[in-house]
């Protein structure tokens, strides 16, 4: 025999949650228990690698846990009235007492709010100040970033270093931190520069210089991506960030630095370079090629990625990128070279000689 | 003094050809059917909009996707924004607005009647306008397009460089348009509310609906305007040469934000307000006692009117203002959280010692309880500067704002629907209907919107037209998209559930929930002039102390 | 259906309300003041942050006529209305007409002034931030000058016909808080303009 039918109902409500409440156990695990997919880790930011990133974490857990324990008290005391204060089957219709209100009562429920209001604020407060107020220690990185349509440029003023998409950062030991420092700017439209694992995001906006800063604790590699819709192509315009060993930082740094690689087999494609259109967006340092609008191409050959991220640096990818951008990343400022075979080829071969 | 209506002779009621009653509701300045034409565009427009957000969710269910181009997707998420925001949510709630608050109030219509039906017509316009945009293809790059800016439009992308053709003025000259309408409609409620109420019903004694109406209205006019006047500048840069938002001139993007965000934080208030009337009168009722607390309830509303616009940088947290700013609005934001959190003891402290019936009104209102304290709480995160840093314009804020404007103002939409739908169409609805799509809605809603907050931990910005694979947000994204398709299946429940019932219903009487606030003291449907003869009241519910003379509540008020 | 007496004793004696028409327009007044103070907002931050191009203090003469013309405005327009209540209907019409006249003065010199600005000192509202801010803001108040120009001009032409009479008086008074609200928002911006910016 079915049960009454305000019965089915709560019964059903009741499956109800409890499917929620396990899902949400479930998701909860799989955030916090994620095991590395590929050669980056899933970029939850509870899976923090840096200080302020850290810093966030503990905050959240706190908030989490306030927020925790009013969701079940006020949850509870909803459940109760639905259950317990539900019509009956039988009932003689009779109207309960009508009550208005209590003073008392009114009076407890706003105070103890406000409590925690003041509570989680001062907590807050002090994590906004070390983060957003951090002094910066003896052996900072400074790097600029410039935000464009749609992908990153990186330069080191203190190390005379131009790159772009891809972040070089050295680790940063507690007892000897060697932090990174960015100072953010848009050469367009609003950006905002997202690696979760690493710091909480910061925008670049135009006409205006924002800084933030990370701390990283264990080297690896680290992916974000632009958080603030900037137009067509935001979707693909990826943070890879490495962190290195203090020692493959340097080494990196080194070679960032020298100008491009001379090589003969690839005259015939600096020709091609030189002469297209290239060089009025790209720079490739030691060489006639002095753009500003495009990413900086002197080293492109140390990059794992190209067209910020969204594709590996084979020979491949970048021959189809340069034939024709806008089939990848349709919206990319970048034209179609429409250049013939023999060109290409030469052209080709003249990049991944930039190593 | 008997209230009876009048009775009407045959000659009345004879069918008149379907043109004559056509032009009438073009003509109309009548409050009821206005508020029926509010509602009716702002369901047409729901479906469109459903249809925007289902083509967003195909698009992401894998990574990588083709189903719809970067253009058609930006151009689908700016849509769907601005049409549920503007053309849907707020025309449905001035529509209930405009149909019940001269009911409530014991007279006869709104204070501009002609003002009213100006308005309406102002806000239909605006969204054909808006919808005119998709029309014109993509011949001249970016022309005659959809807008694909965001709901926010953001400067400098919304300049002439950026924003190439016309499409971004179809979204300021509609919202401008419509701005205007919802400005009309708001200096009508308020000046009916102040001035029209039927002798005494002093403010202390009118509906928990017209007070927060009353808020409502005044937060519009105050909270639009700077929407308009931001918009107005917009025009200004993009046809004049102005220089307000454009940074080569030393203009500020940052300007437009905060322009922006003092329209668009009191807006998210002037949005869910409303609900809160919806369910502060369908809890009393099917919990058959009186709002717990009606003074605190209005104290805490106008409260939240206020410090509401102290908040707006919230949603700039990652702009790079600095610690103190950042501070400020954290502090402001978690106190507005106070006043709101209050309402939901009020109104689980109406339900209690009540005798609960679970009809459809009812079961929505419980469903809003739940959800938006859920989204209330997920606000509170939000509005924790630091955790924003790292959740701001993610997948995360998504959830949490789908959160409140479906599972807290569209569930208590649903029960509003339900429970005012016998006294507009004089018939009721089939409450095995109603439950299917309730439980079927509730399902998808919790599929879709409880996992969604998952990405946005996981990393996962918003506007993207895709992701790579291996980040960790294929299966959540995937699961979002199944929600979607049991929420459809709610909706069509419900729409078939409205047009059954408006052919097959059972005729409803005057008030079929025993209630106690005045709409219900009339025939259903009303007749045009609302009452026979203008309502005297005593207390809060004046039908209660009809129907129990010996225990009126004007004896403990 | 329902035939129960819906009425109860009334408590209080009298049951009077605001008036529908007062209400009405100072809530309009609110919503056209938030919409001024943005304009102004815009003006303030942006004293002093133009690139180049005429500034404040190069080409702003302070219009000191027009000022007074216009603030008189508020005055005749109340001594109208004030006619208007003692029925003296020709006085009416006298003091709208000296309103009409001293609001047209200020238009008419408000469009001297830009003319000077635009082709002696080359100061449009595409040179510099300056120029954006100052025609928006100003020109935003002269659209108010003028639709309240346009609705004192119906009114001149109703007085005109005859039709206009006592029983109106309350009508024009909340017509006049438009305008005096109008002259309020000329003396913000004459403060910001010509008196902050330079």
């Amino acid at each position: 025999m079915k049960p009454p039918r305000k019965n089915r109902d709560l019964a059903g409500k009741l499956v109800g949650i409890a499917v929620l409440v396990a899902g949400f156990l479930l998701a909860a695990k799989l955030c916090l228990g994620a095991p590395p997919a590929d050669h980056f880790q899933v970029p939850s930011i509870f899976k923090p690698q840096s200080t302020p990133a850290e810093s966030i974490f503990h905050l959240s857990i706190l908030v989490l846990a306030i927020t925790g324990v009013i969701f079940v008290t006020v949850f509870s005391l909803l459940a109760f009235s639905i259950a317990k204060y539900r019509r009956r089957r039988g009932d003689d219709r009779s109207e309960p007492p009508q009550v208005y209100g209590s003073n008392q009562v009114e009076l407890a429920w706003t105070v103890i709010p406000v409590l925690v209001v003041l509570v989680l604020f001062l907590a807050t407060a002090r994590v906004i100040h070390s983060i957003q107020d951090a002094p910066k220690p003896p052996g900072t990185i400074e790097v600029t970033v410039i935000g464009h349509q749609f992908w990153w440029e990186f330069r080191y003023p203190g190390l005379g270093v131009v790159t772009a998409n891809e972040l070089h950062v050295p680790v940063s030991d507690p007892s000897h931190p060697t932090p990174t420092f960015l100072t953010l700017m848009s050469a367009d439209t609003d950006h905002s520069f997202w690696v979760p694992q690493l710091a909480g995001k910061t925008d670049l906006i135009p006409n205006r210089v924002n800084h933030m800063w990370i701390d990283p604790h264990q080297t690896g590699l680290y992916v974000g991506q632009c958080a603030q819709y900037c137009g067509v192509e935001h979707a693909l315009m990826l943070l890879r960030v490495y962190v290195d060993s203090q020692e493959q930082f340097d080494q990196w740094v080194k070679q960032q630095r020298e100008p491009a690689a001379a090589n003969v087999s690839s005259d015939e494609g600096r020709r091609v370079f030189e002469t297209t259109s290239c060089v009025n967006c790209h720079t490739v340092s030691g060489t006639v090629a002095n753009g500003r609008f495009g990413p900086d191409l002197t080293h492109l050959m140390s990059r794992n990625t190209i067209a910020s991220g969204i594709m590996p640096n084979t020979s491949e990818n970048l021959r189809n990128w340069i034939q024709d951008p806008n089939s990848i990343k349709p919206g990319s400022l970048m034209p179609a070279m429409q250049l013939n075979e023999k060109d290409q080829d030469a052209l080709v071969a003249y990049l991944e000689a930039l190593r | 003094m008997a209230s009876e209506t009048i009775a009407i002779t045959p000659a009345g009621t004879a069918a008149r050809p379907i043109v004559e009653r056509l032009h009438d509701w073009v003509v109309t300045v009548d409050h009821k059917k206005l508020g029926i034409l509010y509602i009716v565009y702002a369901l047409f427009f729901l479906v469109v909009g459903g249809i925007e957000a289902t083509i967003i969710r195909i698009q992401l269910i894998i990574p990588n996707n083709h189903f719809v181009s970067p253009e058609v997707f930006n151009r689908m998420f700016t849509m769907h924004g601005t049409t549920m925001i503007f053309f849907v949510t707020m025309p449905i709630l001035f529509g209930f607005g405009t149909y019940l608050i001269p009911l409530m109030i014991g007279t006869r219509d709104m204070a501009f009647p002609r003002l009213n039906a100006f308005s309406f017509w102002l806000t239909a316009f605006g969204g054909l306008l808006l919808y005119l945009s998709f029309i014109g293809g993509n011949g001249l790059y970016g022309a005659g397009t959809a807008p694909d800016v965001g709901w926010w439009a953001y400067a400098p992308l919304t300049s002439r460089a950026f924003s190439l053709g016309h499409s971004t003025d179809f979204w300021t000259l509609a919202l401008l348009i419509s701005g205007i309408g919802s400005i009309g409609t708001s200096i009508n409620f308020i000046t009916t509310i102040l001035c029209m109420r039927c002798p005494g019903m002093t403010l202390g004694k009118m509906p928990l609906l017209a007070w927060l109406n009353l808020v409502m209205g005044g937060m519009v006019i105050l909270a639009l305007s700077p929407l308009t006047a931001a918009q107005i500048m917009l025009c200004i840069d993009r046809y004049l040469g102005g220089h307000f938002f454009d940074t080569q001139a030393g203009g500020s993007a940052v300007l437009w934000m905060h322009f922006f965000w003092i329209f668009g934080h009191p807006e998210v208030y002037i949005l869910i307000i409303p609900a809160f009337a919806f369910a502060s009168e369908i809890i009393p009722v099917f919990s058959r006692k009186p709002i717990f607390g009606y003074p605190v309830m209005v104290a805490a509303t106008v409260c939240i009117g206020f410090v509401s616009f102290s908040v707006w940088a919230h949603h700039m947290f990652t702009v790079g203002m600095s610690s103190y700013a950042n501070s400020f609005f954290t502090i402001t934001t978690m106190a507005v959280g106070v006043p709101t959190g209050i309402k939901i003891f009020n109104w689980i402290g109406t339900m209690w010692g009540g005798k609960i019936q679970f009809k459809a009104p009812m079961l929505f209102c419980i469903g809003f309880l739940f959800q938006f304290l859920i989204a209330g709480l997920t606000g509170i995160m939000l509005g924790v500067s630091p955790f924003d840093w790292q959740l701001g314009s993610s997948y995360f804020v998504v959830a949490h704002f789908h959160y409140v404007i479906v599972g807290g103002i569209l569930f208590a939409l649903f029960g509003a629907f339900y429970y005012w739908f016998p006294k507009i169409s004089g018939r009721m609805y089939s409450e095995t209907f109603a439950k299917w799509h309730f439980w079927l809605f509730l399902i998808g809603f919790h599929l879709t919107f409880d996992f969604m907050h998952v990405p946005g931990i996981l990393g996962m910005p918003r506007r993207i037209y895709t992701y790579e694979p291996g980040r960790g947000w294929e299966i959540w994204n995937l699961i979002v998209t199944i929600g979607v398709v049991f929420q459809i299946t709610g909706v069509l429940a419900f729409v078939g559930n409205l047009l059954w019932s408006l052919l097959r219903g059972e005729p409803a009487g005057n008030d079929p929930w025993d209630a106690w606030t005045l709409e219900w003291s009339t025939t259903s449907p009303p007749p045009d002039y609302n009452f026979a003869t203008i309502p005297v009241v005593r207390s809060r519910r004046p039908l209660w102390d009809l129907k129990h003379p010996e225990d009126p509540d004007w004896k403990y008020e | 259906m329902s035939s129960a007496a819906l009425t109860q004793p009334l408590i209080e004696p009298q049951w009077t309300l605001p008036s529908r028409g007062r209400v009405g327009m100072f809530s309009l007044i609110a919503a056209e003041s938030a919409i001024f103070t943005i304009f102004v907002v815009a003006y303030i931050f942006y004293i002093g942050k133009s690139l180049s191009g005429p500034m404040p203090k190069d080409v702003l003469e302070t219009p000191l006529f027009n000022t007074i013309c216009l603030l008189s405005s508020s005055l005749t327009i109340h001594l109208a209305v004030r006619a208007l209540r003692k029925s003296t209907v020709p006085a009416f019409g006298l003091w709208w007409f000296l309103t009409m006249t001293l609001g047209a003065i200020f238009l008419v010199g408000t469009g001297r002034e830009w003319h000077r600005l635009i082709f002696d000192q080359g100061l449009t509202i595409s040179t510099n931030l300056f120029g954006t801010t100052y025609y928006s803001l100003v020109g935003l108040h002269a659209f108010h000058v003028t639709v309240g120009l346009f609705g004192l001009g119906i009114i001149m032409i109703f007085t005109l016909a005859g039709k206009v009479k006592h029983e109106h008086s309350e009508r024009l008074d909340v017509f006049s808080l438009y305008w005096h609200f109008v002259d309020a928002v000329w003396v913000v911006v004459f403060t910001v303009v010509y008196i902050i910016g330079r």
